[in-house]
C-alpha cells in the first residue's frame, strides 16, 4: 500500500454495541429484504448442473439387477453415477465406518432404508434431474427388514456395543428401599425440519480440486469427506458456507452427502454442479432425532428420595453408527437431569433398525435421556400423594449435606455451581405456581369435560462436547488501515447468532463499535480443522478463539505504543473507538494507521481449548462437562377429555445463561428451543409404515408448531447476577440446546391434567408425542382404572 | 383472443408468451427472473417461505375499480397463468425504491427492530404476509374514514400469519414484530403509486379470453361458462385449475406435466357470490377468503372452521369449487355441505343440473361427474330458526393441518316449553338431523344408522349414547398417518356427546344456569 486511506474519524461513542449489548443480528436487514444469499440462491455459474438422486424403496433388500439406460438417455442428463465411479473412499461415516456415499451394487449390492442413495444424475436443469431418475429400472430381493427397538433388542441388533454407568448398587439399594417403581415410556424421534432444505454447490478448480458451497455444521468434515470420495489431498478442497437456513443438528454430519455427491458429479462432468434436496426427499433421505424406548425401576424413601436407579434407555440408531454412540451416551449422561440419583446404573443400547441413521438433533440424546427420569418424578408424587413439583425439590443434587455426598452424578463429575434450587424457588414465586395449583384443582373439580393441567420442570444440561478432541476452536483477526475489523473463525452461522456475539466480542476486545467487526463466511482455508458448531459450544469455543487472536494484536498494537510514544503499557487504553496513550489519544483508525506504518503485524489467529474436562470411556468416570447450564419452565394446559385437544395456556421460563452476551438473541434461544421441544412432544409424530416407509414425510402430514401452538401467555427471564463460575467467554453460558427441554414442563402439565380425572391417584402413561390421540387413550385409559377399582 | 398473459411485476409491465402453464410463480421467479428473495421451503403450500403478495383491481367491474386488494399466496403452487391482470409484489419491492441509507419498509424495520429473524430463510415469507396484512388494515382504516392507523390484534396476526412456518424463534418475535406494523404513519411505494397501479392493470385487456399453445402443452383461460362448456366438449381430457392448491403438487411433489390446462379464475360465472332468503350460492372458483364472509351470519361455526383450514395464503386461493371437485375423503367442506344440504350446479355444453353434494361423491376420489362437465356453483340453503348447525374440526395441529375427523351435525330439536320459572318443561325430540363425516370413510359420507337413532327421539342421554353405538355400523374408519382407526371411531362419537351438552348448555344459558365448558380450541 503506497497511501493510506482517509481515515473518517470515528465517533467517541458509548454505545459500542458489544458484550452484553442486544445487538440485532448481523444479517437481520439482509433477512428481511430477501438479499441474504442461500446456497440455493447464488448465481448460476456456466456450464452449471443440477443434481437428483434416485433412491432405495426397500428397506431392507439385496439389488439383483439395475439398469439406467433410461436414466442417461433422458432429456438434459449429462452424467448418471453409481458406486463404480467414486475414485476414492466409498464409505463417508463420520466416526465409524457403515455409510456408504451411494448404495454397493452388483454381488454385493443391498440396501438397508428406504430413501438410500442409489444412483446419482446431473441434468441441465432441477427438473429435469428429477424426471430422469423415475426412469431408473431397479430390482430387488427383499430382506427381512428390522424395523422397531424391540426387535432389534431381541436380535441384539447393535451399531455399536452397549455401555453403561455406574455407582454403588443400584440393585440392592432399589430392593431395600421402602417403595419401588418401574415404568417405560416411548419417545418420538423429531425431523429437523431447517427451513432451508440439504444443499451443496460445488465448483471444479484448476487444480483438480472442489471449492464446495455447503449449507453444513461441519465445514471441515465436509472438507475431509469430498476430498476421500474423490482420492485428492485435503488442501485441494476449500469449503465455504457463509449461512445455513437452520441446522438444529440436521446439517453436522447429513450435509456432507449431498456435497460429496455433487463433488463426485462435478468430478465426473467437469462441471458446477448444485444438489439441493426437495422437501420430501430431504425428509426420507436425512437422519432425524433419535427415537427411543427407555426404562426405569428406582426405589424411593417415604418421602420420595431416591435410593436407587436402575435405567436403561434404548435409542434407535437406523442402520449405521453415525454419531449414534455419542448420542446414546450422551442421553445416558443425562439420564439422571438434575437430580441426585444415589445408587444408581444406567444403561444404553444402540439398536440398529432398517431405518435412515438418526443423527444429531438439538439436545443430542439429552432430551431423551431427561424425559425418563421426569417421567419417575411424576410416578413417585402420584404414588406418595404429593405434588410432582416437591419431589423434584427434594431429589435435586445438593452440596454436601453432614457426611451425606448428594452431588456427584452417576459418572462421577461433580455438580458444581448448583443454582437449580434458587432457579425453581425463583420460579416457582414469578409464577405464581402454588396459587395456580389451587385454582387449578378448584376449576378440575367443576369441570367435567375440560381438565388443566400445571408443572414445572428443571433442566441440567452439560456443556462440553463428550468427545474431548472437539472442543477447541480457531479463529483469524485482521485490521485493515481503515479501523475496520475482518473477523472469521471455524463456528458456523445457522440463525443462533454466533456470528453476531463473536463479532461483540471482538469489539468489546478493541471497545470499537461492534459494527465495525465485519463477520464473512466460515470457511476451511481461513480457519483450518475445526469443529462442529454443535453440542451449544459454538459460542464458548469460537468467541474464545477470537478473543485470544483480538488479545494477541491488541498486544502488539500496546507494545509498539510503549515504545513508540515512550509510555507504560498501562498507559495504553481502549475506549469507544478511541486509543488512549498517555496523554495523547488517537482514534482507533489513526492508531492503526500509526501502527502499519510502523510495520506493525495487523492480523493474527486465536486458538482454544476448553480447560478441565476429561472421561475415561473404560471406566465411565470423569469430568465429560466443563459446567452445566440450568434452566426451569412452568405450563400450564387445558386438555379435552372428549377429543384429547389441548392447548398451551401458560409458560414461564428462568434460564441460567451466566452473563449474557447479548440478551436479545439468548432470548430467542430459548423462545425458539422451547417451542422446538414443544413440537417434538405434542405434534410432531414421525410415522413409518410396517415396509419401513416414512409416511410422515412432508409439511402437510409431519406438523411442526406454527404461530398459534404458542403458550397463550409466555414469559421468558434470565437469571440474573449469577455469572459463569468457570472461565467461559465473559462468563456466559451456552444457550443453544438447553431450552430445548424446558418444553417437558408441557409434557408433564398434559400428564397433571390426565391425573387429575383420578384425584391425581393415576399417573397415566404418556407416550410422546402427546398427539391429542394419545392424551385420549391416555384418559380413556386412566377411567378404565377408575372403573375396574370401583 | 389473447395469446399472452400479462401481468405486473412491482412497477415492471410482463407480457408471457409460449410459456409453459406448470411453470409455478417461484420458478418464474427464481429461474427466470433470478430473484431469489422468495425462498422454496416445501414446494407444496405448508410452509410460506414463499410467500408473495397479489394486488389485484377490487370491486365485481375491474375497469371502474378504484382501489386494489391484497393477498398473500404461495407462489410454490400458483402457476403462472394466474398472474393475468395482476401484480405481483415480492420481497424485494417492498424497500423503498429511491431510499437513502438502503431504508427498510416499515414491516421489514419492525421485524428487524422486533430480533424476529434468525436464520432468516422463513423472513420473507413472514414480511410478505404481514405486508398483506398491513394493507388490508390500511384498507379498514380508509373504509372507517379514520385517520388514525389500526392497531392489529394479536388475533389478526395468528390469522394472517398461521400458514408460515418458523423453526428458529418460537415465534413469540415474529407475532411482536407483526403488531407493530401499523405503528408508523409513513405512506408506502403502493399506497404511493397505487392509482398508477391501477390504471396500469386496466390496460391489460381483461374481457379477453387466452389461449396459450406450446409444442408440449396448452394453457386456455375462458371468460365465461358457456366458453368453458365448449371447450371441454373440444378438450375432454383437459384438467381444470381453480386455486390450484392441490392439483399443483402433481407438479412440484411428482414432478408430472399437465398436458391441457383450463384456468376458471376468469370465468365470470364460476366467481358470482349472491344469497337470498332461503340460500346462498357460491361460485366454484370463488376463493375462501372471498366467500367465508358469506357464512358469517347464517353458519358462524362453519366460518370459523372455515379459518382452520389451510392457512391465509391457501384461502387466498383455495374454491369452494375444488374443494368439492377433487372428491378428497378429508377436504373440510364436504361434510359440511351434506349436512346442510347444499346442491352443486353442474354444466355439461348448454345443459345444466342440480345434484345433492351427498350424491356426488361415489367413491374413493370417483364423483358423479360426466365427461366434459364442471361445477358451476354450490347453492346453500340457510337454516330455518330451529335448525343449528354444529361442526368440529379435529386434527393434530390447530392451524394448518388436515383434519383426522371433520364433523358436521345438522339438527333441530322442538321447541323447548319453559315453566314459569323458566325450566324446562318437556323433553325436546330431534325433529330433524343429518351428520356427515370426513375422515371416516373414503368419501364424506352421511352417518345414516347413527341419523335414525336420533330422529324422532328424545334428546336426552341415552339418545345418544345409542346414536354412538350405531356409528360402527355406519364406518370403519381406516388407520392413517394422521390418526389411527379406533381414534378416529372414539372422537367421532365423543363428538356427539359434545354436540349433546353444547346443545344443552344453550339452553342452560338462556336459563342463566351454569353451563358445562367444552372448548379448549375453536373448532368452530
Amino acid at each position: 500500500m503506497r497511501n493510506l486511506i482517509d481515515v473518517v474519524k470515528q465517533k467517541n461513542s458509548h454505545n459500542l454495541n458489544a458484550v452484553g449489548a442486544n445487538k440485532k443480528h448481523e444479517s437481520a436487514a439482509q433477512h428481511v429484504s430477501g438479499s441474504a444469499i442461500y446456497i440455493d440462491d447464488r448465481n448460476e455459474l456456466q456450464g452449471q448442473l443440477h443434481a437428483a438422486v434416485g433412491k432405495s424403496t426397500y428397506a431392507h433388500a439385496k439389488i439383483t439387477a439395475i439398469d439406467l439406460s433410461a436414466v442417461r438417455a433422458a432429456k438434459g442428463v449429462v452424467a448418471v453415477i453409481t458406486v463404480n465411479d467414486v475414485p476414492g473412499q466409498i464409505d463417508i461415516g463420520p466416526v465409524f465406518k457403515g455409510d456408504p456415499v451411494l448404495a454397493p451394487i452388483g454381488e454385493q449390492g443391498v440396501v438397508e432404508y428406504v430413501g438410500q442413495p442409489i444412483f446419482a444424475v446431473a441434468a441441465t436443469s432441477y427438473d429435469l434431474a428429477k424426471k430422469a431418475i423415475q426412469l431408473a429400472k431397479i430390482e430387488y430381493q427383499e430382506l427381512t427388514p428390522v424395523l422397531t427397538v424391540k426387535e432389534a433388542l431381541a436380535q441384539q441388533n447393535f451399531v455399536r456395543p452397549p455401555f453403561s454407568m455406574q455407582r454403588g448398587d443400584a440393585k440392592s439399594a432399589i430392593d431395600n428401599a421402602s417403595h419401588q417403581l418401574q415404568g417405560e415410556i416411548s419417545l418420538g424421534g423429531q425431523e429437523h425440519f431447517y427451513l432451508e432444505g440439504q444443499v451443496s454447490s460445488v465448483e471444479p478448480t484448476e487444480d483438480g480440486g472442489m471449492l464446495v458451497y455447503s449449507s453444513s455444521q461441519h465445514p471441515s468434515e465436509v472438507q475431509k469427506l469430498v476430498a476421500e470420495v474423490l482420492a485428492i489431498p485435503l488442501n485441494k478442497v476449500v469449503v465455504d458456507t457463509r449461512r445455513m437456513g437452520g441446522g438444529f443438528g440436521g446439517k453436522e454430519t447429513n450435509a456432507a452427502p449431498w456435497a460429496c455427491i455433487a463433488a463426485l458429479l462435478a468430478h465426473t462432468c467437469n462441471k458446477p454442479v448444485k444438489m439441493r434436496l426437495s422437501r420430501v426427499d430431504d425428509m426420507e433421505m436425512t437422519g432425524k432425532r433419535h427415537p427411543f424406548e427407555n426404562n426405569y425401576h428406582i426405589g424411593f424413601d417415604n418421602n420420595g428420595l431416591i435410593k436407587g436407579a436402575n435405567i436403561t434407555v434404548n435409542g434407535n440408531c437406523g442402520f449405521s453408527p453415525d454419531l449414534s454412540d455419542a448420542i446414546v451416551d450422551r442421553a445416558m449422561f443425562h439420564s439422571d437431569n438434575a437430580y441426585y440419583l444415589d445408587q444408581a446404573l444406567v444403561t444404553g443400547n444402540r439398536c440398529k433398525t432398517n431405518t435412515v441413521s438418526h443423527t444429531a438433533y438439538r439436545g443430542f440424546g439429552g432430551p431423551q435421556g431427561m424425559m425418563t427420569i421426569e417421567m419417575a418424578m411424576d410416578d413417585i408424587a402420584r404414588y406418595l400423594g404429593k405434588d410432582p413439583l416437591e419431589i423434584r425439590k427434594l431429589n435435586l443434587y445438593k452440596e454436601n449435606e453432614g457426611s451425606q455426598q448428594r452431588n456427584t452424578t452417576h459418572y462421577h463429575q461433580k455438580v458444581e455451581h448448583n443454582n437449580l434450587a434458587e432457579i425453581i424457588d425463583q420460579l416457582e414465586q414469578s409464577s405464581d405456581y402454588q396459587q395456580r395449583r389451587q385454582q387449578i384443582n378448584e376449576f378440575n373439580q367443576h369441570n367435567l369435560i375440560l381438565k388443566k393441567g400445571l408443572a414445572l420442570t428443571p433442566v441440567k444440561f452439560g456443556i462440553s462436547f463428550t468427545v474431548q478432541h472437539l472442543n477447541q476452536a480457531g479463529a483469524l483477526v485482521h485490521i485493515y488501515t481503515d479501523g475496520t475489523i475482518h473477523l472469521n473463525h471455524g463456528g458456523t452461522e445457522m440463525g443462533q447468532g454466533l456470528f453476531t456475539k463473536v463479532a461483540q466480542i471482538v469489539a468489546e476486545e478493541f471497545q470499537v463499535s461492534s459494527d465495525t467487526v465485519g463477520v464473512s463466511a466460515t470457511r476451511t482455508d481461513k480457519v483450518p480443522n475445526t469443529s462442529p458448531t454443535a453440542a451449544s459450544s459454538g459460542t464458548d469455543l469460537n468467541g474464545k478463539a477470537a478473543k485470544n487472536a483480538a488479545k494477541t494484536i491488541k498486544k502488539r498494537l500496546i507494545d509498539f505504543a510503549v515504545d513508540h510514544f515512550s509510555i507504560t503499557a498501562e498507559q495504553v487504553k481502549f475506549v469507544n473507538n478511541q486509543v488512549q496513550l498517555g496523554d495523547k489519544q488517537l482514534s482507533f483508525a489513526e492508531f492503526v494507521q500509526l501502527a502499519y506504518m510502523n510495520r506493525v503485524s495487523l492480523s493474527a489467529t486465536g486458538f482454544y481449548k476448553t480447560p478441565k474436562i476429561h472421561f475415561d470411556r473404560a471406566t465411565a468416570k470423569g469430568r465429560p462437562f466443563f459446567y452445566f447450564a440450568n434452566g426451569a419452565a412452568v405450563s400450564e394446559v387445558i386438555i379435552d377429555t372428549l377429543t384429547g385437544e389441548y392447548k398451551l395456556l401458560r409458560t414461564d421460563i428462568l434460564q441460567d445463561v451466566g452473563t449474557s452476551l447479548n440478551p436479545a438473541i439468548d432470548i430467542g434461544q430459548i423462545e425458539g428451543g422451547f417451542v422446538q421441544g414443544l413440537g417434538w412432544l405434542t405434534t410432531e409424530e414421525l410415522l413409518w409404515n410396517d415396509k419401513g416407509r416414512l409416511l410422515s414425510n412432508n409439511p402437510a402430514t409431519y406438523k411442526i408448531p406454527a404461530i398459534t401452538d404458542i403458550p397463550a401467555d409466555f414469559r421468558i427471564e434470565l437469571l440474573k447476577n449469577d455469572p459463569n463460575r468457570e472461565q467461559t467467554i465473559y462468563n456466559s453460558k451456552a444457550v443453544g440446546e438447553p431450552p430445548f427441554m424446558l418444553a417437558m414442563s408441557v409434557w408433564s402439565a398434559l400428564r397433571d391434567a390426565i391425573s387429575s380425572i383420578s384425584g391425581y391417584k393415576i399417573s397415566p402413561q404418556l407416550d410422546t408425542p402427546a398427539t391429542p390421540e394419545r392424551i385420549l387413550f391416555a384418559v380413556m385409559a386412566v377411567q378404565q382404572q377408575l372403573s375396574r377399582k370401583c | 383472443m389473447s395469446q399472452a398473459i400479462q401481468f405486473l411485476l412491482n412497477n415492471e409491465e410482463i407480457s408471457l408468451e409460449k410459456f409453459d402453464p406448470n411453470l409455478t410463480v417461484l420458478q418464474y421467479l427464481r429461474e427466470i427472473r433470478y430473484q431469489s428473495g422468495s425462498k422454496e421451503g416445501c414446494a407444496s403450500g405448508d410452509c410460506g417461505a414463499c410467500t408473495v403478495v397479489i394486488a389485484e383491481l377490487s370491486g365485481n367491474s375491474s375497469l371502474n375499480s378504484k382501489s386494489l386488494n391484497y393477498k398473500s399466496v404461495n407462489a410454490c403452487i400458483s402457476f403462472i397463468g394466474s398472474l393475468h391482470g395482476k401484480q405481483l409484489i415480492t420481497i424485494e419491492h417492498l424497500k423503498p425504491a429511491n431510499s437513502i441509507n438502503n431504508k427498510l419498509h416499515q414491516v421489514q424495520q419492525a421485524f428487524v427492530d422486533n430480533h424476529a429473524s434468525q436464520c432468516g430463510f422463513c423472513t420473507p415469507g413472514f414480511v410478505m404476509s404481514s405486508f398483506a396484512l398491513l394493507k388490508q388494515k390500511a384498507k379498514q382504516k380508509e373504509q372507517q374514514n379514520s385517520k388514525k392507523n389500526q392497531d392489529v390484534s394479536k388475533q389478526e396476526v395468528a390469522h394472517a400469519l398461521a400458514g408460515n412456518l418458523c423453526r428458529c424463534t418460537g415465534y413469540k418475535s415474529i407475532v411482536a414484530a407483526a403488531m407493530e406494523i401499523t405503528n408508523c404513519d409513513e405512506i408506502d411505494d403502493f399506497t404511493k403509486n397505487e392509482q398508477q397501479t391501477i390504471a396500469a392493470l386496466q390496460t391489460i385487456n381483461l374481457t379477453a379470453s387466452i389461449k396459450v399453445t406450446t409444442d408440449n402443452n396448452q394453457y386456455f383461460a375462458p371468460k365465461s361458462a358457456d366458453e368453458l362448456a365448449q371447450l371441454l366438449i373440444e378438450h375432454p381430457q383437459a384438467t381444470l385449475v381453480a386455486g390450484g392448491t392441490d392439483l399443483a403438487l402433481s407438479v412440484t411433489q411428482q414432478a408430472k406435466s399437465i398436458a391441457q390446462l383450463v384456468y376458471l379464475g376468469n370465468v365470470a360465472e364460476l366467481n358470482q357470490l349472491s344469497q337470498s332468503k332461503e340460500q346462498l350460492v357460491i361460485g366454484a372458483a370463488v376463493p375462501y377468503s372471498k366467500f367465508t364472509y358469506l357464512l358469517a351470519k347464517p353458519f358462524p361455526e362453519l366460518a370459523t372452521m372455515i379459518a382452520r383450514i389451510g392457512s391465509m395464503q391457501i384461502r387466498n386461493l383455495g374454491t369452494l369449487g375444488g374443494n368439492v371437485g377433487n372428491a378428497s375423503p378429508i377436504g373440510d367442506m364436504p361434510p359440511a355441505l351434506i349436512a346442510l344440504s347444499a346442491s352443486l350446479t353442474l354444466q355439461k355444453g348448454q345443459s345444466k343440473r342440480k345434484i345433492a353434494v351427498e350424491d356426488y361423491f361415489k367413491d374413493y376420489k370417483v364423483t358423479d361427474l360426466a365427461e366434459s362437465e364442471f361445477i358451476r356453483n354450490i347453492t346453500i340453503p340457510k337454516l330455518n330458526e330451529n335448525q343449528q348447525l354444529k361442526v368440529y374440526k379435529i386434527s393434530k395441529r390447530l392451524d394448518d393441518d388436515i383434519s383426522a375427523v371433520l364433523a358436521a351435525l345438522c339438527i333441530e330439536l322442538s321447541p323447548q316449553i319453559k315453566n314459569v320459572d323458566g325450566s324446562a318443561n318437556n323433553k325436546q325430540q330431534v325433529k330433524s338431523i343429518k351428520i356427515a363425516f370426513g375422515g371416516m370413510a373414503e368419501i364424506p359420507k352421511r352417518a345414516l344408522l347413527c341419523e335414525q337413532a336420533l330422529q324422532g327421539k328424545v334428546w336426552q342421554q341415552s339418545t345418544i349414547d345409542a346414536a354412538k353405538q350405531v356409528l360402527h355400523q355406519d364406518f370403519q374408519p381406516m388407520s392413517d398417518v394422521r390418526a389411527s382407526s379406533e381414534y378416529r371411531m372414539m372422537v367421532a362419537q365423543n363428538l356427539l356427546q359434545k354436540c349433546f351438552i353444547e346443545l344443552n348448555n344453550d339452553s342452560l344459558v338462556l336459563n342463566k344456569q351454569q353451563i358445562i365448558a367444552t372448548q379448549v380450541v375453536d373448532h368452530a
